[in-house]
């Protein structure tokens, strides 16, 4: 077994692959951890999906389509961030809109590039054959930064999300600080897809941290079990998809959504024990 | 001697859109101040505590707390907010909760809790008992416990002004009597502005009292005057209702001349 494992990540491309799965877990244990417990799924999804606009375009123009998808990310999550503050609901409609504005974009941008064009449905499913050094630097840098502000910013991020109110009354920074935590969901999202694709990259990214909740009552906790969760499940997703020749992406996935139903199940078993 | 509000409020109206929830509130609160107030539900109470806060903007009037703009006085407040069953389950310890109390301004300013911060973090869990639980999660509390980290909360920011909407809404009667007792001790250094259902309470321990009901009837006086009964019907059917204690009726009609009690 290990062997055959050692074997697997003997590969250059597996290995590039097994180290963007570790630095994403860590923007993604974060970060989802925020995502859930600000219950602001939806609106990651919309950032997520407006990204794709960023890809159609920047290809379009001959740019580098992970540039053009970090723009659209960051973009729409200050939009976005900003209707949110207004007016929750009023939000919803224009997260909606925007989703579907820049998938619609996308496609066609990309559907009026002449060319070759299977490396694009990499953003879409992700593909561990698509992640070369400058990703891996990427993914660095996001995930470093996400760090950064975590550890730096905790009991403020930690204040807004259990009570704005009070963090306004007390005179926090609500506002900036809510807008980086968007942008820097915008550009953890746009990392992650190169993994897993845009399409299951919300799931990476609430999964691992709604598991690690169920277990867990403190958010630092929940952030390092989510990070940790996330790698496991990149891991053997990877080893798993090598073996069977599967989608990396849904395997991964699969495999959190398992643990995931099972730890629910153990929760409520454990709950109706002692009542 | 000339004495400065705390807060003072004149001739506001507020609400929300096109509604008008608040209007023409004269009101000013002292130093000494302990001022209980009623009203029925949707009467506004909430409502005037967010104008306070500079939560919500005023359509009309002037309103400063302590002698400054809302957004400025208000780090002089300590606030304890009508209880929200939404965060209930939030993973958060009693000892982070009462830490926010300690926020400042700034991105990275909160990174570290200063000794002092630790020391008033401490000090205002003790005030309300629950030090032995600071490392308890808020959804292993009863509703008394969970209320009274509120106020070690508020505490917590060194206030020159408490306002507690609602406190003891969610909490059994020893805990309440605790909790008046407690704010009876602080009054001593802190002007308190309390709104309660809890009308045998009020009665007890404010030192006067005001009623909401779009208008605030409010005389600097513990007696239910003709005017609140007049003009904010609702109210005062709801304390007799209540069987309120005699003393805070009016013994005369007119009642609102009274010397102040401090
Ligand atoms: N955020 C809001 N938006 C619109 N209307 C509101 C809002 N909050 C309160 N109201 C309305 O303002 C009125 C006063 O509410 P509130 O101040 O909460 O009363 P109280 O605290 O005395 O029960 C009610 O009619 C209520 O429906
Ligand atoms: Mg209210």
């Amino acid at each position: 077994m290990i062997e055959q494992i050692r074997t697997i990540f003997s590969y250059g491309f597996m290995q590039n692959a097994l180290l963007a799965s570790l630095w994403i877990s860590l923007a993604i244990g974060i970060i989802g951890t925020l995502v859930v417990l600000n219950r602001i799924v939806s609106l990651s999804g919309g950032i997520a999906h407006a990204a794709y606009g960023g890809v159609g375009l920047a290809y379009y123009f001959g740019q580098d389509p992970m540039l053009g998808a970090l723009l659209f990310s960051s973009l729409s999550a200050l939009v976005m961030g900003v209707a949110h503050r207004k007016s929750k609901t009023g939000a919803d409609t224009l997260i909606g809109v925007m989703w579907s504005i820049g998938m619609a974009v996308g496609i066609i941008f990309i559907a009026m590039t002449p060319g070759y064009k299977a490396n694009l449905m990499s953003y879409l499913f992700g593909s561990i054959l698509a992640v070369s050094a400058s990703d891996l630097k990427l993914m660095a840098v996001v995930s470093l930064l996400v760090l950064a502000f975590v550890v730096l910013s905790y009991r403020n991020l930690l204040a807004i999300s259990y009570d704005e109110t009070f963090s306004t009354v007390r005179n926090a920074h609500v506002n900036l600080i809510y807008l980086t935590m968007l942008v820097l969901i915008g550009l953890t999202v746009v990392v992650s897809m190169r993994m897993v694709g845009l399409i299951l990259v919300i799931a990476l990214l609430t999964i691992p941290a709604a598991i690690a909740r169920i277990f867990l009552k403190d958010m630092r906790g929940i952030m390092a079990l989510s990070t940790f969760l996330s790698a496991l499940f990149c891991f053997l997703g990877l080893v798993i998809s090598y073996q069977t020749n599967l989608q990396t992406g849904p395997v991964i996935i699969l495999l959190a959504s398992g643990v995931y139903l099972l730890s629910a199940l153990v929760k409520k078993v454990q709950a109706v024990r002692n009542k | 001697m000339f004495r400065q509000a705390v807060i003072s409020i004149s001739d506001l109206w507020a609400g929300y859109e096109a509604d008008t929830v608040l209007e023409d509130v004269n009101f000013d609160m002292y130093q000494d101040d302990y001022v209980g107030l009623i009203g029925p539900n949707g009467g506004g109470k909430t409502t005037l505590i967010r104008v306070i806060l500079g939560l919500l903007q005023p359509d009309r009037g002037k309103i400063t707390v302590m002698g400054a703009s809302p957004k400025e006085g208000r780090r002089h407040v300590g606030y304890v907010p009508q209880f929200q069953v939404e965060d209930k389950h939030f993973p958060i310890s009693v000892w982070d909760v009462v830490a926010m109390g300690r926020l400042k301004p700034g991105l990275f300013s909160n990174t570290f809790l200063s000794p002092h911060d630790k020391e008033a973090i401490e000090k205002a869990l003790e005030q309300t008992n629950m030090l032995d639980l600071r490392k308890r999660t808020m959804n292993e509390l009863s509703g008394g416990q969970r209320q009274r980290v509120y106020i070690s909360r508020a505490l917590a920011t060194e206030p020159k002004i408490l306002l507690l909407d609602e406190p003891t809404s969610s909490v059994d009667s020893q805990s309440s009597t605790q909790l008046y007792e407690l704010l009876a001790e602080l009054n001593e250094r802190i002007a308190i502005l309390l709104i309660s259902h809890d009308l045998t309470a009020i009665s007890t321990y404010v030192k006067t009292i005001g009623c909401v009901n779009r208008q605030l009837f409010y005389h600097h006086s513990k007696e239910i005057t003709e005017d609140m009964l007049h003009s904010a019907y609702e109210c005062p059917i709801d304390l007799i209702a209540h069987g309120l204690p005699h003393r805070v009726l009016p013994s005369h009609q007119h009642g609102e001349e009274h010397d102040r009690t401090n």
